[in-house]
């Protein structure tokens, strides 16, 4: 690791504008500094920040950006208007890491492809213009949707698959005032040299802010195919809610995970949906269009098909209903198998 | 430049100066401190054997920066048990063979008694499990682990109601 200069920022107005690595749970941070990935000359912790708040915002919820995984998934709005979030949340990472890892921290983290990670391997991501590695490599956890040559590389988070389908607004305090972009395309997609930065220089999220669920709050899941039941990132992944009256949808939201350099929201899949009845068809249908456009980045055309058969997979079960306790494994594929 | 936090360790508070920024949780514990019950597994959050309770929640204290952490309160495995008087958890894992080699076991115990204490598992072993998850035990002694958790649930509820 690096030498590095740390201070602390205890106020939004010393956190705004300061130079060098915002640090919060240090949960992704720390580890890329450990590996030589991530080099900062200074470091600015902003864990004492007066934003570990989470609030009512109309029918909805407003969460500080410093709301560690593990109070975010427990709070008993978000589990009442929002247990998609909550699964998604628990999908993730170790209770240790939920219990440092923060909100903002998790929208802020950086893709796994294996390539990235290691300093010697060429990446468009670590250094726009050098190529990217990926291509041609393993490419398990690597895009089938918005990808280019320059980039192929996914988001790992779940948390930010559910707030993209729910429809949550990134609340964003820069040196030259606060503005506000959707989850669903917070995060740049690649161009031909690398990715552009979702923050600019100086900028610190502030909060998260989720909408009034309506119908949907007790109709909603995650959905998680890993390649072990815990612990483990999204091979693909799809959050879905549904509202129905008298036998037809009339909300349906829809983000797939582990897919794209940002959750994969699809508002045509939505769409198609309205007005019809809640079976497996229109289910299908739906997960077919949110697929639209999709192409193996490598040896990874079988995700098309798992991501299509998750998104068919959490619209059902949002469907049936989010069940009143947390399952046992979230998100998990296996719920209601007989594990045979 | 050298920089100063505090921090209460197993009840005792101590003012530790640091001249390298970079020191983690873990290494001012086993090698400032010579508390070495914590141990060092992977360094990068994936293992658990570091899991210690800042403030009273389980985190990975390899990816915790020591001057981030200033003024908190924090247990390691060195401060579970009174004098001989071992810690509930710490006397189901021996009664059940909830190790082999050892060396993840200051880990997870530590992450058990957190477990319990988030009191969400209860006494389901598929909760249990995945509340397990961030401590990793390569001798595979999964299954004492999990019967060990289950029984210092047990007693531990006896002696809340008792």
């Amino acid at each position: 690791m690096n030498l590095f200069d740390y201070t602390r920022a205890d106020t939004l107005g010393a956190a705004v504008g300061a130079e060098g690595a915002l640090l919060a749970g240090g949960t992704n941070l720390l580890d890329l500094m450990k590996i030589g990935v991530a080099t900062p000359s200074r470091l600015v912790d902003v864990t004492r920040l007066p934003l570990s708040q989470i609030e009512d915002h109309g029918g909805g919820l407003r969460i500080g950006a410093m709301v560690r995984n593990a109070d975010l998934a427990r709070h008993p709005q978000v589990l009442a208007r929002f247990p998609a979030v909550a699964e998604a949340l628990l999908s993730g990472a170790s209770a240790q890491l939920r219990n440092a890892a923060t909100t903002g921290g998790n929208v802020m983290q950086s893709t796994r492809c294996s390539y990235f990670m290691d300093p010697l391997s060429p990446c468009n991501r670590r250094e726009p213009g050098t190529g990217c590695s990926a291509i041609g490599g393993e490419t398990r956890n690597h895009a089938i949707l918005g990808w280019t040559s320059g980039c192929i590389a996914t988001h790992p988070s779940d948390l930010c698959v559910a707030l993209a389908a729910f429809d949550a607004v990134v609340e964003i305090a820069g040196p030259a005032g606060t503005r506000e972009v959707p989850m669903a395309t917070f995060h740049p997609l690649p161009d031909a040299n690398g990715v552009p930065p979702a923050l600019a220089a100086g900028e610190v999220i502030t909060h998260i802010r989720l909408p009034d669920p309506g119908g949907m709050a007790r109709h909603a899941r995650y959905v998680k195919l890993r390649e072990r039941t815990s612990f483990a990132f999204a091979i693909v992944s799809a959050a879905a809610g549904i509202a129905v009256q008298d036998n037809r949808i009339v909300a349906a939201r829809l983000a797939l995970g582990g897919v794209a350099a940002r959750p994969w929201r699809s508002t045509g899949a939505e769409a198609a949906l309205l007005g019809q009845p809640p079976i497996e068809t229109n289910f299908a249908r739906a997960a077919e269009l949110a697929l639209q456009g999709a192409a193996p980045s490598g040896n990874n055309a079988a995700k098309i098909v798992l991501a299509r058969r998750i998104a068919v997979r959490a619209l059902t079960l949002a469907a049936a209903g989010t069940p009143d306790r947390m399952p046992a494994l979230p998100a998990s594929v296996f719920e209601g198998d007989d594990h045979g | 430049m050298t920089q100063t936090l505090n921090l209460t360790i197993n009840g005792t508070t101590q003012t530790i100066a640091l001249d390298d920024p970079r020191a983690t949780l873990l290494d001012v514990l086993r090698e400032r401190l010579g508390l070495t019950g914590t141990k060092k597994g992977c360094d990068r959050g994936q293992c658990g054997a570091c899991t210690v309770l800042i403030d009273g929640r389980r985190m990975n204290a390899c990816l915790a920066l020591a001057l981030s952490h200033d003024g908190a309160a924090v247990t390691t495995i060195e401060g579970l048990a009174e004098g001989d008087r071992l810690h509930p958890v710490q006397d189901a894992f021996l009664r059940h063979d909830g190790f082999q080699c050892g060396y993840c076991t200051p880990g997870q115990i530590m992450s058990a008694v957190a477990l319990i204490a988030e009191a969400e598992a209860g006494l389901d072993p598929e909760r249990v499990r995945e509340g397990m998850s961030g401590n990793l035990c390569r001798c595979a002694a999964y299954a004492g682990i999990t019967e060990a958790v289950l029984d210092a649930t047990r007693t531990m509820t006896r002696e809340d109601a008792a």
